[in-house]
């Protein structure tokens, strides 16, 4: 293996790795609600600007993290309460807009709080490149990848081993048979809303040391990592860590290998390709329409 | 009813000494909110300032001047409003305004209908070439800016360039220029690498560079925060070669997100940026200290080299007026072409009929970041 297709395979990876924790937060409220949460690059926003402005307030960084984890899910419980809950009744087209209308919201609203400027955010563990055979890869990339992991494995264990978890899973099974054997689905919602928020607001503070954040991170990011849920199979908590994965490296190898100006468009077109060959994504339910 | 015919009189009196001292108005049109505000603020808070100290230090021609500004918000079919009703409602004599090269070309094809000197704060190339009869610019081109670098690299003996650019349009538009440009100056252009507007990584296009062994400097035409990634992963993968950024990132901001890893970067920008590190002999050492002095004192926030453009193009304004003796609309133009010697923030402004910039390459330092800090280039 080349030095070149190292670097390109690393740096593939680690892009990767951040849209794949964008998307996993896509797919915990997919699976509660059928919603595509558009406010989801948001909440990666408020994660690293309100990193940045409590470390620069003077909190401990390990503090001032774990406030902006929870302001973020605050305001995931808090989008859920009053301006998805009122609407329940409404089709699901109609939540998606409302969710589209939240992420413009609190876009403006981090230019007011904060402001428009970019920010950057000190490495968890130094800036000194690791050399692996002859490719460099920066320390943070190791906390992304690494906590990617833990959190999927976290996941997994709540899906499969608590009964919120649990309760989430029947109700992304059929909603009625949930609530037919005692299940609040309400209370389901909101805390899907919580823990996507809570999610990607730990993708925005772990990739801000690389990308920087700023008030308009959450738009490209939110997009990639819906692009990535997509060709994982929405709703499917591996496929959005390898649909990201997937994402990342076709972007880095497309720039490398043929053309760094049409890097984007050769990662949406095997996005486009997967989804002609599998409409519900790598891992995503084979779903059949009963009539 | 006393009160009311004191009051009627006052507005009489009001009246007629406004009759008698009709005020020169300057026009601008600017991006004060929007994407583009960081451009407008600065500029319309230069206006306001040194409208009113030139109003306290008698005004010109003996008459008042009086600043009639619009909030484009950077959007190019507002701009035109807005300079439809600058020339045709507000009657203005000149304008001074356009954020953005998007703004100022919407506005070009009115003001030459209409013949109102225009001095445009925006900064690309296609704005005075081919040259417009009423259409003046002040900040420097991106081809300077290519230019000045090209100058630089041959100085330290790279001649064959590594060229890495964004997707916005300051990119796009500063990457074209550098490919033409650079021939002229003696430089081949051997790798040009591009990365997306929001892309959070360049390892991989830095990569492809590095793999070209020919490549003796790198180019980083770029804005935003793209040129900080990209330093940061030049850095990251070992490179060594000489990186230059553009003026786009010219401002501490860069350093800031950039930190260690913007060691021994260079950059073309303003003197304005190192007011406080040129020679005392420097020619321009005394309008950018003293625009830096008062700007800082009246708003308590940095200077940038945009606030700077609207300080040039009001003077600009203000000198052409003066030397035409009348806010005669075709004597002012004659006025400003003929305009030479002007030292500005921007540099010294050498107007004519085939130049309505009037900057050389002068304009520009190059700077080297050392320790955090600016440093001159000698």
């Amino acid at each position: 293996m080349s030095a070149q297709f190292l670097q390109f395979l690393l740096a593939g990876v680690t892009i990767g790795a951040i849209y794949a924790l964008v998307a996993l937060g896509f797919s915990i409220i997919y699976n509660a609600s059928h919603v595509i949460n558009f406010a989801q690059g948001e909440f990666v926003m408020i994660g690293g600007m309100a990193t940045v402005s409590l470390a620069g307030a003077g909190l401990p960084l390990p503090l001032a993290i774990a406030a902006a984890v929870l302001l973020a899910a605050a305001i995931g419980l808090a989008l859920e309460r009053f301006a998805v809950e009122p609407a329940r009744g409404a089709s699901v087209v109609t939540l998606i807009i409302i969710t589209i209308g939240a992420s413009i919201l609190l876009r403006g609203l981090a230019t007011l709080v904060w402001d428009k400027n970019i920010h950057p955010l000190k490495a968890f563990s130094g800036e000194a490149p690791l050399r692996i055979g002859g490719a460099t890869l920066v320390p943070q990339s190791l906390w992304v990848i690494g906590i990617t992991l833990v959190i999927v494995l976290l996941l997994g264990w709540f899906f499969g081993r608590t009964l919120l978890g649990k309760a989430l899973l029947a109700t992304s099974h059929n909603r009625l048979a949930a609530q037919l054997v005692g299940i609040n689905v309400r209370h389901v919602l909101l805390a899907s809303f919580g823990l996507s928020a809570a999610l990607g607001a730990v993708a925005g503070i772990l990739v801000a040391p690389i990308t920087f954040t700023s008030w308009d991170i959450g738009v490209m990011l939110g997009l990639k990592g819906f692009a990535a849920a997509i060709l994982g199979g929405m709703g499917s908590g591996p496929g959005a860590v390898l649909g990201g994965l997937v994402l990342g490296i076709a972007e880095a190898m497309g720039a490398g290998y043929v053309s760094s100006a049409y890097k984007d468009a050769i990662a949406f077109i095997g996005i486009l390709a997967v989804l002609v060959f599998l409409p519900s994504g790598l891992l995503g339910k084979r779903s059949t329409d009963r009539v | 009813m006393a009160w009311k015919s004191a009051l009627t009189a006052l507005l009489v009196l009001w009246l007629g000494a406004a009759q008698a001292q009709e005020p020169i108005r300057i026009g601008s049109f600017l991006a004060m909110t929007g994407g583009a505000a960081f451009l407008g603020d600065p500029e319309q808070k230069t206006l306001e300032l040194y409208v009113e100290k030139l109003n306290a230090a008698g005004g010109l021609l003996g008459r008042k001047l009086q600043l009639v500004s619009y909030d484009s918000a950077g959007d190019a079919e507002k701009a035109r409003t807005f300079a439809k009703r600058l020339i045709e409602q507000d009657k203005v004599d000149v304008i001074v305004g356009g954020s953005t090269t998007g703004e100022t070309m919407a506005v070009v094809p009115l003001v030459e209908q209409a013949g109102v000197p225009f001095i445009s704060l925006a900064g690309a190339v296609v704005i005075i070439e081919p040259v417009k009869k009423w259409v003046f610019k002040t900040p420097h081109t991106d081809r300077m800016a290519c230019e000045k670098v090209f100058v630089d690299m041959k100085a330290r003996g790279a001649t064959r360039v590594g060229l890495i650019s964004g997707a916005g349009g300051f990119d796009k538009s500063m990457r074209a220029e550098c490919l033409k440009v650079a021939k002229g100056q003696g430089v081949e252009i051997i790798a040009d690498e591009t990365y997306g507007a929001a892309d959070t990584d360049m390892t991989t296009q830095l990569t492809k560079i590095r793999q070209n062994p020919q490549v003796q400097a790198v180019l980083n035409a770029g804005f935003g925060q793209g040129p900080a990634i990209v330093t940061k992963n030049y850095r990251q993968i070992g490179m060594t070669l000489p990186l230059y950024q553009s003026h786009g990132v010219a401002s501490k901001e860069f350093i800031k997100l950039a930190g260690d890893a913007a060691e021994g970067v260079r950059l073309p920008a303003a003197a304005l940026l190192v007011s406080d590190k040129l020679a005392d002999s420097d020619p321009q050492k005394i309008v950018v200290a003293q625009y830096t002095r008062e700007y800082q004192t009246r708003y308590k926030s940095d200077v940038s080299t945009f606030g700077g453009h609207a300080y040039d193009g009001l003077m600009l304004a203000v000198e052409a007026i003066r030397k035409a003796g009348s806010t005669d609309r075709a004597r002012v133009r004659d006025a400003l072409e003929s305009l030479k010697g002007y030292v500005g923030t921007g540099g010294i402004v050498n107007l004519s009929p085939t130049d309505h910039m009037g900057l050389d390459l002068s304009a520009f330092r190059m700077l080297e970041i050392r320790k955090g800090d600016w440093t001159l280039v000698k």
